[in-house]
């Protein structure tokens, strides 16, 4: 009975994985691999041992394990104050650690060049401040710059994963360990964190396979030197047409993903306990003395520098013309690119309107939005409560799939495999919203697992003592008291969908572009006119994807929102 | 207050946004002395607690110990101990990890501490736990291993919140005998906060009665009992009987005007008054040297004493009589019989 039932809230996640998934995937592979001659396998496992592929992969874990470290040690300080400090414009500075998230690889590389590269504004001030031929600060094509680039997009992951079961964790066992003796360090470090440590294991897992597969940042901002394997896939598949090799190179890029997942998935049902989750109201406090309300306001703004400077940067130079050569530069204020985007100079056929665009973008994101909580809800339900069932402990690494693949491969995928019948979706709108709950899909699982998980047995049993069936006690326990990370779901759901852009630029209709879509049109043209525009697009990108944040944020689902 | 020695509590007051949840409160703990803070849910007694312990800062006041300040001193360095509401056990450490916690923080050389840990669960009668996942322990046993916890470091202050909250009446009743003998057998300063005036007699050497984050009285439990100081302190023992009137001056004392008839009293009183009829002084068969006629209306049975709801000239009274007192049944006519030393007294707040 209890079998059944857990398998009955298995069934549409399940469906929909291996539907929009793994035939599209397994599609592309098959079609790749059956390219291979007779004799020709032996010699494509033996080039994987190559020092060339050896480089690509030990640079692909260096690079990740320290971009996640750094992201920890910078996101763990800001979570807590998110978490447990009350302070003015706390929800606007929620909302601008997420932007970064939500933008196209395209427009953050933008952004660092329009502040760091040879012409950015700080070359260009320190130029002319010093008086230099040559602009004094190397950043693009480094591995600081890969770097940097990694923490400012996800370090909202860990703001949010880890701020939110913070923000409910019971401050009284921290408070039991002081009168105990320990003090504040001896606290964080033997109660605070080991409970924490199920939320940022679920965060820096995140993190690590995002940056693990990261191909936009390392192929714009760290230049030719440095190759991740996603990047090796794609030189593999567009520069050498070797699809053999790509697809040999994504499953092992798959593979490593599932082992990490697994990894992680052993160590989180260790890690997890029943936690009496308290009401946000109860855990938060004013900063109380000086020095605290100092270093809090460092760490503040630390991190809103390090966030809004190359945000600022791109949005300043939406606004700007750069008239003349270096040196002796003049800058104009104009509103020409904002404009010029809603005329249609080339008289390209698939020309369309921001307004088209952002339109657009904005129906696929609630789309996605209804998708992926639907089916991450029933999910992340059945693996929270059935934890040790043999179901649960296989189906879990499933989930996180999708992020371990490329969006480049499950775009190639969708188009080779859902465009024939019984599934010719190719026309349908929807065909971008799955896609972008594919990737949405392990975001939204991981940020509800751990509420999930913490909820105290006993609260549903008294449920269902009280005659609750249990359609009614998740609908009046597990629903409610996982409201919050509900919305932190949403919210990475819309910002994913928003911003993405590597399978939406494969499989989306040309007439209907998302925003990312037309700035990369725009990028892709010459002239400082085009990339004018592109910054004036990405500026209003910028305001879309925070305004519909600031939404999520506000929206609550009958009482469900504030606890 | 004690300005000398144990705890120092001297015009404390904390804000929370509008409410004033501990508002000018003062008393003093001796070296060795249990002390009860009684008050109804609400009252201010665990923000109390809690600045004593130094997890909240008092707005106003001051807080010592031995006649030193403690304002800036930390929690952990204040060497007490604190029992919370429901435990706050560790849930990642096992039962001897949770009680081991404090005497690591406190730098207890490692072979003594295993010693302690087991001297500590024999004290509160849990030998062999150690092992145990704090997860799935009872509720009284989870409050034993918080005591355990919060007694290992040999604490000079041991503040319990509401300890037996949650547990069942027969394991209370229990456990309040235990938990005072292990208390005084250790002779251990404790503060105890409660709500309930049978668990804070039984505990504690002194109690102090709190309403509306003040200090309503503070005395042994006999005083509070024979003699509470206000209405409030009156009502919260379980006397209801209190009736306005207006008081005048007479030969050899005053007389109290009220809806059930004029008393005699002792003391110089003028105006209105509150005039309580204890429950627990009064016969029902009309022997003393005050009598009522009234109408009996029900009666509860509580074991030895019985409860009855008595009509007096229209007023419902309550009264506590022996259950071997002969009485007529409901509806039936009686009269009450007292003395007005023992049975009476005027509030004038």
């Amino acid at each position: 009975m209890k079998l059944r039932y857990a398998f009955l809230l298995w069934l549409a996640p399940l469906a929909f994985l291996g539907i929009f998934y793994f035939y599209p995937l397994g599609n592309i592979l098959a079609v790749s691999l059956g390219r291979l001659r007779e004799g020709e396998a032996l010699a494509l496992l033996r080039s994987l041992l190559s020092p060339t592929i050896q480089r690509v992969v030990s640079f692909t874990f260096g690079q990740a394990t320290l971009s996640t470290l750094l992201t920890l040690l910078l996101g763990l300080p800001g979570a807590y104050l998110i978490a447990r400090c009350e302070f003015r414009g706390k929800a606007l500075f929620q909302a601008l650690s997420g932007i970064p998230f939500v933008l196209p690889t395209l427009v953050v590389a933008a952004a660092f060049n329009a502040l760091l590269g040879p012409r950015g504004w700080v070359n260009l001030a320190l130029m002319d401040w010093l008086s230099l031929r040559q602009p004094p600060i190397q950043f693009l094509n480094t591995f600081t710059a890969i770097i940097v680039a990694h923490v400012f997009y996800n370090l909202t992951i860990v703001l949010r994963i880890v701020g939110d079961f913070w923000s409910h964790l019971d401050p009284r066992l921290a408070q039991a360990s002081q009168v105990l003796g320990a003090s504040r360090l001896q606290t964080l470090l033997r109660v605070t964190l080991p409970l924490l440590l199920p939320a940022i294991a679920a965060a820096a897992l995140l993190v690590f396979i995002f940056d693990f597969t990261s191909f936009g940042v390392i192929l714009v901002l760290g230049g030719p030197r440095f190759a991740t394997l996603e990047v090796e896939i794609y030189y593999q598949a567009i520069s050498l047409f070797n699809l053999p090799m790509a697809a040999t190179l994504a499953l092992l890029q798959l593979f490593c993903t599932l082992a990490m997942t697994a990894i992680y998935t052993r160590l989180a049902a260790g890690l997890s306990r029943p936690l009496g989750l308290r009401p946000r109201r109860f855990t938060q406090r004013r900063l109380a003395t000086w020095s605290i309300r100092l270093s809090a306001t460092l760490l503040l703004g630390l991190i809103f520098v390090f966030l809004v400077t190359p945000l600022a940067a791109l949005a300043v130079r939406s606004f700007i013309r750069v008239d003349g050569s270096a040196g002796d530069a003049t800058l104009v204020w104009t509103l020409d690119y904002y404009r010029e985007l809603s005329i249609n100079r080339r008289g390209s056929l698939f020309f369309a309107p921001p307004s088209t665009a952002i339109a657009v973008s904005l129906g696929y994101a609630a789309a996605t939005v209804v998708l992926a909580l639907g089916l991450g809800l029933l999910a992340s339900w059945a693996l929270a409560r059935h934890e040790s069932a043999l179901l649960s402990r296989l189906l879990d690494p499933l989930l996180m799939l999708p992020l371990g693949t490329s969006a480049v491969t499950l775009g190639l995928g969708f188009i080779v495999a859902l465009d024939q019948p019984p599934l010719d979706l190719r026309a349908s709108p929807l065909l971008v919203p799955l896609a972008h709950t594919l990737v949405a899909f392990p975001f939204v699982v991981r940020s509800l697992i751990p509420s999930l998980r913490s909820i105290r047995p006993r609260l549903r049993q008294a449920a269902s003592v009280l005659g609750a069936s249990p359609r009614q006690v998740m609908r009046t326990i597990d629903l409610p008291l996982v409201g919050r990370a509900l919305l932190v779901a949403a919210t990475f759901a819309f910002t994913i969908s928003i911003g993405e852009f590597g399978a939406t630029a494969l499989i989306a209709r040309p007439e209907y572009p998302t925003i990312p879509i037309a700035i990369y049109r725009y990028l892709g043209l010459p002239g400082a006119l085009n990339y004018g525009q592109a910054m004036a697009l990405s500026t209003i990108l910028m305001g879309v994807a925070s305004g519909g944040m600031l939404a999520i944020e506000r929206f609550r689902i009958a009482e469900v929102g504030e606890f | 207050m004690n300005q000398g020695f144990g705890l120092g509590v001297d015009q404390i007051h904390k804000r929370f946004g509008d409410i004033h949840a501990v508002a000018g409160v003062s008393f003093g703990v001796f070296p060795g002395e249990v002390l009860a803070l009684l008050g109804p849910s609400g009252c201010g007694k665990s923000t109390a607690l809690a600045l004593i312990a130094g997890l909240e800062r008092p707005d106003r006041g001051e807080i010592s110990w031995d006649g030193r300040s403690l304002r800036d001193v930390p929690p952990h360095e204040r060497g007490f101990g604190l029992m919370f509401q429901d435990y706050a056990l560790f849930p990642h450490m096992n039962v001897f990890d949770n009680i081991a916690y404090g005497l690591r923080m406190g730098r207890w050389p490692t072979d003594r501490l295993g010693e302690r840990v087991d001297e500590m669960l024999e004290l509160v009668s849990l030998p062999g736990f150690g092992h145990r996942d704090v997860n799935t322990l009872s509720g009284g046993e989870q409050q034993r291993v918080a005591l355990a916890r919060s007694l290992g470091p040999e604490p000079r202050l041991l503040m319990l919140d509401e300890p037996l909250g949650s547990l069942d009446r027969n394991l209370r009743e229990r456990l309040v005998s235990d938990l005072r003998r292990i208390l005084k057998s250790m002779h251990q300063t404790a503060i105890y906060v409660t709500h309930d005036q049978d668990e804070a007699f039984a505990m504690a050497d002194r109690v102090a009665v709190m309403n509306a984050g003040r200090l309503e009285q503070l005395d042994t439990p006999q005083v509070i009992y024979s003699h509470p100081a206000s209405t409030f302190v009156a009502r919260f023992m379980g006397m209801t009987n209190l009736l306005e009137g207006i008081a005048r001056t007479d030969p050899g004392g005053s007389v109290v005007e009220t809806a059930v008839g004029e008393f005699p009293v002792e003391g110089q009183f003028q105006g209105k008054v509150i005039l309580l009829l204890r429950p627990d002084a009064v016969r029902p068969d009309g022997v003393g040297s005050l009598r009522l006629p009234g109408s009996l209306l029900s009666c509860s049975f509580r074991g030895s004493t019985c409860q009855a709801t008595i009509e007096v000239r229209g007023v419902p009274l309550k009264f506590d009589l022996l259950s071997s007192s002969a009485l007529p049944p409901p509806g039936e006519l009686l009269t009450l019989g007292f003395e007005p030393g023992e049975a009476l007294q005027v509030f004038t707040n």
